[in-house]
């Protein structure tokens, strides 16, 4: 008994609730302002936490009643979660002091809703689902409207809540139903009654398409993503840093599994509701962005088109659509934590960059900025020598192996007319005067730096040595 | 008597009510948190209900769960609510406007 209570401290989901409370209690005690030690304690927990989840203490002990799984994907989310929250709070640390909403609840906030994530990743249980679920929002909730005296961060939060809880209530009708039909809440349950029947009942087919839809406004997948870009864009930049980089991964995680787990025989009715969803989430986010002058809102449909190339692979829904949906969000991770990254460290006549037009004549003042946020932006939009190809390249390799030709080619087709605002911006940078006189600061910090060089390296090489994440995800199973 | 069409045509109803509670309301936010606290209780009563036809417990553990996070959603739903109205001196629905395009 001594021995197990030991034992889990390295559970990563306890290690990091234990780590959390600790960081809300160090803020709450201390009397000066406690943000750069809570913020720093923070990232080493979470980084701490990745090492607990890499070395995997839980697999013989913590199944909690078939409440937990823990499968070399849910792992690799986790990892990927993490990782991407620790970097996120590195690269906005700076942005937190100089906008001045250095609050210690940020990081312990942001924690919590890791916590959330990484439950949501492994879940195996509708209760535990739809508890972790609202851990993630309720935190994401408060800390989207966290810089109190600004009109946009309040509206931001506003309508994130307003339809993040309908969603949670739309979700939970849709557990509900389920739960009504078969009799269980486990996954496992689920799928072993419905394992006996050969068609849905209507009760369990509004469950599905009813939780269908409160997952797709997790996503954020066409025609449930309004509340992305307003979000994205009311939210300080360093929480949109946030939004934009960790919780696609635990929801995208968390769609896959409840597909595929539960509801794996009955194939057709779901994989018709995520064709449409994807094809839309495609081409709204490539054609909504065009028109867009502000690149954080640009960035939110960009990812809202990001989330419809995932979905290819859940419709694909093989073996290789899983591994492809890996690599896919890795590289989605890696490229906004470097685009991030260089907004969160640009700023200009004493103001963080934020429109489009801002950034004209970038190159000439700053060539190696403008050179990387070029980069980032060709890989986005998926041309070759970058990591970004290589994201949709499995994709579309997964979906042409299932038979999907028309899902593939209409890929390629919002490709290319996502290309067209990728490149709208490096024209700025490189082709465009400088509208006004004033000059460009880029002020970032060496830990930041540090990341930033190291995501260029991988974006920029990547094609070099692409087995290194191919190997990794080759052994990934549900 | 009661079967359990009943309960659920009252859950579908009460859930219904609180979905266009919020997209034809046009006055007041409060109006908005109201009507999700209204889908999460149609849940509830779709939860217990099948809970008690079905014999079995875990519909009813599911509900107290429920209702604990309704509590914690409604709490966070005013605390954001209040920093809008500082703001705005307002809290009507078609303010929320400052965000778009």
């Amino acid at each position: 008994m001594q021995n197990n209570l030991v034992h889990m401290l390295f559970v990563p989901e306890i290690a990091l609730s234990i780590l959390s409370v600790t960081c809300l209690m160090y803020g709450l005690f201390t009397k000066t302002n406690a943000f750069n030690k809570s913020i720093n304690f923070a990232t080493f927990s979470l980084l701490i936490i990745t090492v607990l989840v890499f070395f995997d203490f839980s697999t013989n002990f913590a199944f909690f009643d078939n409440f937990f799984s823990n499968t070399p994907f849910t792992k690799f989310f986790k990892i990927l979660t993490t990782l991407g929250a620790a970097s996120s709070l590195i690269i906005s640390k700076n942005y937190f002091i100089d906008t001045k909403i250095n609050r210690f609840e940020i990081p312990t906030l942001l924690l919590f809703s890791t916590l959330g994530m990484m439950i949501m990743i492994s879940s195996k249980n509708l209760m535990i689902m739809y508890l972790a679920i609202e851990l993630q929002s309720l935190s994401l909730y408060v800390v989207a409207s966290i810089k109190r005296n600004s009109i946009e961060s309040a509206e931001s939060g506003v309508k994130y809540f307003i339809l993040g809880a309908l969603s949670s209530g739309i979700l939970l009708y849709g557990f509900s139903l389920i739960y009504g039909f078969t009799g269980h809440t486990s996954f496992d349950g689920i799928a072993q009654s419905l394992s006996q029947i050969d068609s849905l009942p209507i009760g369990l087919i509004f469950g599905l398409v009813f939780v269908l839809v409160g997952l797709a406004f997790k996503v954020s997948a066409v025609p449930f993503h309004m509340w992305t870009p307003d979000v994205y864009e009311g939210a300080p930049t360093s929480i949109t840093a946030f939004f934009a980089i960790v919780p696609k991964l635990a929801a995208i995680a968390l769609i896959f599994r409840f597909c595929l787990e539960p509801f794996n025989n009955f194939y057709f009715e779901w994989t018709q509701v995520i064709f449409f969803l994807s094809v839309a989430s495609m081409f709204l986010g490539a054609i909504a962005a065009i028109a867009q002058k502000n690149l954080k809102r640009l960035l939110a449909y960009s990812s809202i088109g990001h989330v419809g190339y995932v979905l290819i692979a859940l419709v694909a829904s093989s073996e290789q659509g899983l591994k492809s949906a890996s690599i896919y969000m890795f590289i989605y991770l890696i490229m906004n934590i470097a685009v991030f990254s260089i907004l969160l460290s640009l700023k200009k006549s004493d103001s963080y960059v934020e429109t489009i037009s801002s950034l004209s004549g970038l190159s000439k003042s700053n060539p190696v900025i403008s050179a990387s946020l070029a980069i980032i932006m060709l890989s986005m939009a998926g041309i070759p020598p970058f990591i970004g190809f290589f994201g949709k390249f499995y994709v579309f390799i997964a979906a042409i192996e299932s038979q999907l030709y028309s899902l593939a080619v209409l890929g390629v087709l919002a490709s290319v007319i996502s290309a067209f605002y990728y490149l709208r911006i490096i024209k700025g940078m490189y082709f465009d005067d400088l509208i006004d006189s004033s000059s460009f600061e880029f002020s970032i910090s060496t830990q930041s730096k540090v990341i930033l060089v190291i995501l260029m390296i991988v974006i920029s090489f990547f094609i070099l040595y692409p087995s290194l994440l191919t190997d990794i995800v080759a052994n990934i199973y549900l | 008597m009661i079967y359990l069409e009943h309960y659920l045509f009252l859950a579908a109803v009460i859930f219904t009510i609180g979905v266009l509670g919020i997209f034809l309301n046009k006055k007041n936010v409060i109006i908005i948190l109201m009507s999700i606290e209204l889908i999460l209780l149609s849940v509830n009563i779709n939860l217990i209900s099948f809970s008690v036809f079905l014999n079995d417990i875990s519909g009813q553990i599911f509900a107290m769960l429920t209702l604990t996070v309704a509590a914690a959603e409604a709490a966070i739903g005013l605390a954001i609510l209040v920093v809008f109205y500082r703001n705005l001196g307002s809290i009507e629905v078609n303010k929320i406007n400052k965000l778009k395009g």
